[in-house]
């Protein structure tokens, strides 16, 4: 009954939140200032929905302690690196091979620099790029690395460490134990900083993240891999990259054969198809789709379908062009001269029979002309050609791979655990346009596994498995409440538009209490964890969390790019960056001006006292949220001499 | 896991003996790419001594499949244990890979 106090906090926030909220809607609500009225109110909403995932996620919240490790158990520990200093990269290898349950330490450099490789064979570290195969391929960052290395290794478990984090040699003993139970797929660890000064200014250190939320999202089988710091189950990836790839080869197939009718049908207009040798070559296509579609419906494997129809088609092509050979001298001698660099008299009869192949070949065959038809034959395949690897574990759906991949888990029914001891020591980033891009990154990944892979749909996972993933995504659409939240008391206090009907000791009654607990259950569930820091940011940086939305909008929607960069590691030089921050200066001036006008309008008698008093009183609030930019843009980096010891209290 | 091959009249067939896992995944690769790049298309894996597989033995699968197909060529499997089949189907992996009865049988219509 650890969490009875929580509990209470809860239902009672929860209860105040629906008593003043109904009674914006349903009573307050000013509508001659719609634009003005029914934002807020949205807001509020908004706001109320993100506290009640809060309180369904810290309501069973789960303390572990970890089972004895198997000793038998055989582990790959992955540091991924892109372009890290070879220094970092190495002091995080030969941390990870001093770690005690026996394994194998591999560095997944996707820079495949030489200096890297050459320090690894120093230190008798493994060392893997990514294999011939992801030449001209799409590469998927991150997951693609860890795609690529998985084929290569055969470890039961992967501890998959990103290069800056700095393992303890215990890090093994104290969570392999949990994989004890068959149907654990994922043991996540929190992610933490040693570089961050007691004050945060940029807010690296995520302490209800790796705690309170962590931890309830666990009592619900929903904690979820973050990427780092994190131990796999091998098997659980591999069937998740199996059903995939039977998924995307059964939908590729089907989507092929339904284009098929219109693709041939199109083919038989073009000027092409008047030559009878590609008429006749189209009709046996014809039959050849109509076979397929046939033997699909009767359950015949996707493999042979394909194969068949590869097969007479390859034939078709193959007899029609030994067959009408004479009319296609002219190109025959083309494709010598091409092939010789020179004009040249026909091939000879020796020769004959390679040329013949050479034009049965896909690219020279008759219906390389028919681009249409051709990627139909192409798509009816199963070897996922477009992709480096037939079978990708590691979820590419989104820039974040880490989110997607353990929803895939447990929609298979897989269970994970959050391991609440830092285990792992990072390096957060130590400028605020470093940071800046990590966080439009995360919530990039977030709200593009939101559009592809709604949780709240996904066949699989269990309801509150499907809210626990849910929430974290609705947390990051924060940025259009928080213009709302900037925009109504300069509203007020500028022209004198009120978005409710009137203060009255109605608002008080029903607003004040609600806070209060609000504001408390957020104290209990967080004992001793500095939560303001991060309360801060998810209102300050609207700027950067409305652009991950739009920008992943038309990411998932329409294809355009995200413009994703990787996060860099080290500090990157220059001077302030002002400019990073102007749209929250501009909402600072137009707040600070607003006092002034509002004072003014006060003492001319244009607005009212408790109203000015409010909206004064809000401002000043947003003031305090934004002020921590100022802190952030003037922040030079870490000092180690301001180094505490317990930043972060367990 | 030991594998070894044999040359038949229209196909080539690769048997393995023992658990098809995450270990022998990578070797059961190494076999039919040998095989592949001797210039042989069709083959057949015989799985009637392989009495276990899991999911980085089905990723292998798929791999050589996919080195069959783009040698012009295909894999088929013949003769699996009731584990494998088991798992065939839990996977839905038998939607791509049909098990064939015997390894004479599996091109016999192709």
């Amino acid at each position: 009954m650890r969490n009875l106090p929580t509990r209470l906090l809860v239902v009672l926030t929860l209860l105040l939140g629906i008593n003043y909220l109904a009674w914006r809607w349903l009573e307050s609500l000013n509508w001659d200032a719609w634009w003005i009225a029914v934002p807020l109110v949205a807001a509020e909403t908004y706001s109320l929905i993100d506290v009640g995932l809060f309180g369904l996620t810290v309501w069973k919240k789960k303390q572990r302690t970890a089972p004895p490790a198997p000793a038998d158990a055989t582990v790959d520990v992955f540091i991924t690196t892109y372009n890290e200093p070879p220094e970092m990269v190495l002091e995080t290898a030969l941390a990870a091979k001093a770690i005690r349950h026996p394994h194998s330490t591999w560095i997944l450099d996707d820079g495949a620099r030489e200096e890297v490789r050459e320090l690894a064979r120093e230190h008798g570290l493994g060392y893997l790029t990514r294999s011939p195969d992801w030449a001209d391929r799409p590469r998927h960052a991150k997951a693609g690395n860890l795609n690529n290395a998985l084929m290569e290794t055969q470890g039961e478990f992967l501890l998959i460490l990103d290069a800056d984090q700095v393992p303890d040699p215990a890090i093994l003993e104290k969570t392999l134990g949990y994989f004890n139970n068959r149907r654990v797929a994922l043991v996540q660890t929190p992610q933490y900083f040693a570089n961050v000064p007691d004050d945060d200014p940029l807010g690296s250190q995520a302490p209800l993240f790796y705690g309170p939320i962590q931890q309830g999202k666990d009592g619900w089988n929903a904690a979820f891999f973050c990427g780092s710091n994190a131990v796999l189950r091998r098997e659980a990836l591999m069937q998740l990259g199996l059903s995939g790839y039977v998924k995307e080869v059964e939908q590729g197939v089907t989507r092929a054969l339904k284009a098929s009718r219109t693709a041939l049908r199109r083919a038989r207009k073009s000027p092409e198809a008047a030559d009878p040798l590609v008429a006749g070559l189209l009709d046996d296509v014809e039959s050849a789709t109509e076979r397929a579609r046939v033997e699909l419906r009767a359950g015949v494997s996707l493999s042979e379908v394909t194969y068949r129809v590869r097969r007479t088609v390859d034939e078709a092509v193959q007899s029609l062009v030994g067959a009408d050979f004479s009319s296609l001298e002219a190109d025959l001698a083309d494709i010598a001269a091409l092939e010789q660099g020179t004009e040249s008299a026909l091939p000879d009869g020796g020769e004959l029979d390679g040329a013949i192949e050479r034009m049965s070949h896909r690219d020279l065959s008759p219906l390389a002309a028919l681009e249409s038809v051709q990627e139909v034959l192409d798509a009816l395949s199963i070897e996922r050609s477009a992709e480096a690897q037939p079978i990708m574990p590691m979820a590419t759906i989104s820039v974040t791979e880490d989110m997607a991949t353990s929803m895939g888990m447990h929609a298979m029914g897989w269970q994970s655990v959050y391991h609440h001891e830092i285990l792992a020591t990072g390096l957060a980033p130590e400028d605020l346009s470093t940071m800046l891009t990590q966080r439009l990154r995360w919530a990039q990944g977030t709200i593009q596994v939101l559009l592809r892979e709604n949780p709240l749909v996904r066949r699989g996972l269990g309801l509150a498995q499907r809210l626990m993933y849910f929430a974290t995504m609705w947390s990051y659409l924060s940025g259009f409440a928080a213009v709302v939240y900037f925009a109504a008391p300069v509203i007020y206090l500028t022209l004198g538009v009120l978005p409710v009907t009137g203060i009255s000791s109605e608002f008080f009654l029903r607003f004040v209490p609600f806070m209060v607990v609000n504001q408390l259950l957020f104290a209990v569930t967080g004992r001793g964890i500095p939560t303001w820091r991060g309360q801060q940011y998810s209102l300050a940086l609207f700027p950067t969390w409305i652009r991950a939305c739009t920008t992943a909008a038309r990411n998932v929607w329409f294809g355009r790019p995200l413009g994703f960069a990787v996060t860099p590691k080290t500090r990157q030089e220059s001077g302030p960056r002002w400019d990073l921050i102007r749209p929250q200066l501009i909402v600072m001036a137009l707040l600070a001006a607003a006092l002034i006008v509002g004072v003014v309008r006060l003492a001319a008698g244009l607005n009212e006292p408790i109203g000015t008093l409010v909206n004064v009183a809000w401002v000043a609030f947003d003031l305090l949220v934004l002020s921590v930019l100022i802190k952030a843009v003037k922040y030079k980096g870490f000092t180690p001499e301001k180094r505490s010891v317990d930043a972060v209290q367990h | 896991m030991r594998f070894s091959t044999e040359q038949k009249d229209s196909y080539t067939e690769v048997s393995g003996t023992g658990r098809l896992n995450m270990v022998a995944a990578p070797k059961l690769r190494e076999v039919v790419g040998e095989v592949v790049s001797a210039g042989n298309k069709r083959i057949v894996l015989n799985m009637l001594a392989t009495d276990f597989i899991d999911s980085s033995g089905l990723g292998a699968l798929i791999g050589c499949l996919k080195m069959a197909r783009q040698a012009g060529g295909d894999l088929r499997i013949a003769c699996v244990q009731p584990q494998v089949k088991m798992v065939l189907e839990l996977t839905s992996m038998n939607r791509v890979l049909t098990p064939h009865a015997t390894a004479e049988g599996a091109f016999s219509n192709d």
